[in-house]
């Protein structure tokens, strides 16, 4: 459903992603696996058009992205978790949850507050705290709750578990598999290679902004030197 | 006793309507960190806008009416200047979008003296409530009465709009951070057309509710700017209630200073201000900006250099041009010149400040109007020679910038900016109410050049010394240890720190040294022209030297000159036509939305890419912005 091919992006002059190409289908969990500053999250940046590819193209479901504003892309169903969460501190819970809403969409999931609360219990509690009251954990809680009120058809997570407590990693996992069951494709950019196995189908490394490696997960086990290589375990 | 409730009434009455249009600026600023000086104008749109369809529509209903049209209107005028003038310069560097602001404010003043003529307009009296209520025998008028009740209604109404419905939720996210509104799925580009609307909006209601209070006028958009600014500041940024308690403190001080302190009624809100910000620096209720942290970053400025050897002989080819203009024997070019370059050295100072020291003052005339006053007091007054008072003037208007520079620099961003404007309208207010002393509307006369200066020419000749000198001076300054230092205290506080960089010093010794050397352009005007007014210290010199160093482009180390020059040229051909702030205004518009770099920007890379070499090295700095400014401090608060 989602197809990048020859996506080629830069910063200023910096040029960070080299002809990536790769695709992701209906149902299916990949990981996005590559050491600090390999291009994960310009990646997935570019998917959302907050970085604009200078070549290259980005499908989604037929329809080409890189023309499109940000928001357009959002409307389109794409979902985005960014790596620093971005919660609105200055809003109270539901409120950050409001801001994501959107319509119901046919043929996916719709999300309401409530059921977002039965999926993260710890936010329930705090529904009217501010943001900035929130640990890591939770905010990184409300940051999904807050782009599945969006009911998206595809889901990036830009390291969700970066920086969070391994109780809470466990239950993230938890999370992205029930996500998974109710059929919502997910991208998932990740350094933890446990927690990336755990949860998803397939594995794409990049280094330097260049794809090294695209399988499934016992495919990688098969040749431990890519793994040497392009991941720091 | 029953004067005292009068006088608090009318101060009541009063702030209605600065609450209204300051509450505007507050929500434009906090959604679209655009510091709106049209603001003023669309309140000066909303008192004429009113008054004609007051003439329309009549009786009590036809009055309200009127109001609320009006608001209507000068809110879907407000969206025509977002989508056409603003929405081009979203993306340039944050400041630069003042400057298209400032073009804004040139057109609506030739609009509305187009449309509604230069006649002062006599607001109509509100049908109903013309008459006046006796309380404890004191007689209060019941218009001012209707405002009282009115006001906290609007205050009401727009807290419950920000805070208690969905467009207020996403107004309020986006005031933190609208990339990742975009990214949920809003199209921030409506949303801010909407705040644009209801702040515009909200300003001219403020201008036609003052109609039966005042009237209409053309002088109406810049006499209630500093007033906002300073309740938007006191207030705190974006808080709603704040700039409620802000405006009624205001207003009520302003009334009870008219009956017992006549003088003082225009330094009386800066001293309030000043005493706000030091004990609470963001405001009575507001918060520390948290701005910046996933703000837009522009593109990388390249590093300065110091000037090839083809570029020095083009400045000194210009030196002797200048050196030469005598001989063409036209006391119009000689007068010119001298007013240029005399504007080039204020602008270059001002350049100094905010495109090496990212510190972006809104009142730097204080300084240039500081010399001039240092020299012309001490002509008048003691009687010093030329001399004597040339050598001080510089030193007063340094002094004025130490003084105002440590007030200022303890605030980072639009709050400094605030207050510098408005420390810089406190001087201007001195200057203007203390007669006795300064000659008030009046001006100080008969400042001469001594003797040996007094020659056709010489005084010219002397300009271009002092003034070429000053300039080279501060370029100089810039490739010297203290600019490096002082570019690097702008562009990451925490990193020049940590290089033993005492960030703060820096930037309080640059603020003086700006200041100084305006000063020096000041006196230079002073002697020139034999005379100063109260106005080379207002708002619109200090928005002249803002608008030229945007215009001859931040980045570039000769920006300010080269915008200094040419403003000051278009200026003169430009005031010879009936209409020259239409298109004054109108060409700075074009210049922004069109050339987003300032002219030596532009030209520069008009030029590389002719040449097909883009000379631009990468490098890691930030762009001149009001929020890259605190973003600074908050790192290295964290
Ligand atoms: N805003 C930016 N401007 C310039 N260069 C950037 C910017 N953001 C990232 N980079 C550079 O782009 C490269 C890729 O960064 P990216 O953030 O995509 O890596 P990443 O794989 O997500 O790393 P991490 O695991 O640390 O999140 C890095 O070299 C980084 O330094
Ligand atoms: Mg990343």
């Amino acid at each position: 459903m989602l197809e990048l091919s020859g996506v080629n992006s830069f910063y200023g002059k910096a040029h960070i992603l080299r002809d990536l190409g790769f695709s992701i289908n209906a149902g299916e969990v990949v990981s996005l696996l590559g050491r600090n500053g390999a291009g994960k999250t310009t990646t997935v940046k570019s998917i959302m058009q907050l970085v604009k590819p200078e070549k290259g193209s980005v499908i989604f479901d037929g329809v080409e992205l890189t023309r499109l504003p940000t928001h357009r892309v959002a409307k389109l169903g794409i979902g985005y978790v960014p790596e620093e969460r971005r919660i609105f501190t200055d809003l109270t819970i539901s409120e950050n949850l409001e801001v994501g809403r959107q319509p119901p969409r046919p043929g996916v999931y719709s999300w309401t507050q409530q059921t977002l609360f039965d999926l993260f219990p710890n936010l329930a509690e705090r529904r009217s705290n501010r943001g900035k009251a929130l640990s890591g954990g939770e905010q990184q809680m409300l940051s999904i709750a807050r782009t599945l009120m969006g009911n998206p058809r595809l889901l990036l997570l830009d390291e969700p578990s970066e920086g969070i407590a391994p109780v809470i990693v466990e239950q993230m996992a938890h999370t992205i598999l029930k996500l998974k069951a109710e059929g919502l494709p997910v991208l998932l950019s990740e350094q933890n290679l446990h927690f990336a196995r755990m949860v998803s189908d397939r594995a794409i490394i990049i280094e330097g902004g260049l794809k090294k490696f695209d399988g499934t997960f016992a495919e990688l086990e098969a040749q431990p030197e890519i793994r040497d290589a392009y991941l720091s375990v | 006793m029953g004067l005292f409730i009068a006088q608090l009434l009318t101060g009541l009455a009063n702030a209605a309507t600065l609450f209204l249009v300051a509450s505007g600026l507050s929500l434009i600023f906090g959604v679209t960190r655009i510091v709106n000086f049209a603001h003023g104008s669309f309140y000066m749109l909303g008192a004429f806008v009113g008054y004609s369809l007051m003439q329309v529509l009549p009786g009590a209903i036809g009055f309200w009416a009127s109001v609320l049209l009006t608001g209507l209107v000068v809110g879907l005028i407000g969206v025509i200047v977002e989508v056409l003038v603003l929405r081009p310069v979203y993306k340039a560097p944050e400041l630069f979008q003042l400057v298209a602001t400032f073009g804004v404010i040139l057109v609506i003043q030739d609009l509305a003296l187009m449309i509604w003529g230069a006649e002062d307009l006599l607001g109509p009296r509100a049908p109903g409530l013309k008459g006046v209520v006796r309380i404890m025998d004191e007689p209060v008028p019941l218009y001012d009465l209707a405002l009282i009740a009115i006001t906290p209604f609007v205050l009401f109404a727009l807290w419950y709009l920000i805070s208690r419905t969905r467009i207020g939720v996403l107004v309020r996210a986006a005031t933190q951070d609208r990339e990742m509104v975009a990214a949920l799925g809003v199209n921030q580009s409506w949303l801010f057309t909407g705040v644009f609307f209801l702040g515009a909006g909200l300003a001219g209601l403020g201008g036609a509710i003052q109609l039966p209070k005042g009237g209409a006028d053309l002088l109406m958009d810049f006499n209630i700017l500093a007033a906002i600014f300073v309740v938007v500041v006191i207030g705190g940024m974006g808080s709603l209630p704040g700039a409620y308690i802000a405006a009624v403190l205001i207003s009520v001080l302003n009334v009870f200073g008219v009956s017992y302190l006549p003088q003082s009624t225009l330094v009386l809100m800066y001293i309030v201000m000043a005493i706000v910000l030091t004990v609470r620096p963001y405001g009575l209720l507001g918060r520390e900006e948290v701005v910046g942290e996933h703000g837009q970053v522009g593109e990388p400025e390249r590093p300065i250099k110091p000037a090839g050897t083809k570029a020095r002989v083009m400045v000194a080819v210009m030196l002797m041009a200048l050196l030469a203009l005598p001989l063409a024997d036209s006391h119009f070019l000689v007068i010119l010149t001298t007013d240029i370059i005399i504007f080039c050295l204020f602008a270059a100072s001002l350049h100094f400040l905010l495109g090496l020291g990212g510190l972006v003052s809104f009142g730097h005339a204080a300084y240039f109007g500081g010399g001039a006053y240092a020299a012309g007091l001490l002509v008048v007054h003691v009687n010093a020679p030329m001399e004597l008072a040339f050598v001080l003037a510089p030193l007063g208007a340094g002094l004025a910038a130490f003084i105002i520079g440590w007030l200022c620099l303890r605030l980072t961003g639009v709050y400094f900016a605030m207050l510098t404007l408005a420390l810089a309208q406190l001087l201007w207010s001195l200057v203007f109410q203390w007669d006795e002393f300064t000659g008030g509307d009046d001006g100080l006369v008969d400042i001469w050049p001594a003797a040996w200066l007094s020659e056709a020419n010489s005084y010219f000749y002397f300009t271009v010394i002092v003034g070429v000198g000053g300039i080279l001076l501060l370029r100089h300054v810039a490739h010297s240890p203290f600019g490096y230092a002082l570019r690097a205290s702008r562009d990451s506080q925490r990193q020049a720190e940590a290089t033993g960089i005492n960030t703060k010093r820096i930037q309080w010794m640059a603020f003086t040294m700006a200041g100084a050397l305006a000063g020096v352009a000041g006196a230079l005007f002073v002697f020139s022209k034999g005379s100063v007014f109260p106005n080379e210290l207002e708002i619109t010199k200090s928005f002249d030297g803002l608008i030229v160093v945007f215009l001859g482009g931040v980045k570039t180390l000769s920006g300010g000159v080269v915008g200094a020059a040419s403003l000051e040229l278009v200026k003169d051909y430009l005031t010879r036509i009936e209409y020259w702030r239409l298109a004054l205004g109108l060409l700075i518009i074009v210049v922004v939305v069109l050339a987003p770099n300032g002219i030596v920007g532009s030209l520069r890379k008009a030029w590389e890419r002719l040449r097909g070499t883009p000379a631009d090295e990468p490098s890691t700095t930030a762009p001149v912005a009001l929020t890259s400014a605190s973003a600074g401090t908050q790192e290295s608060e964290r």
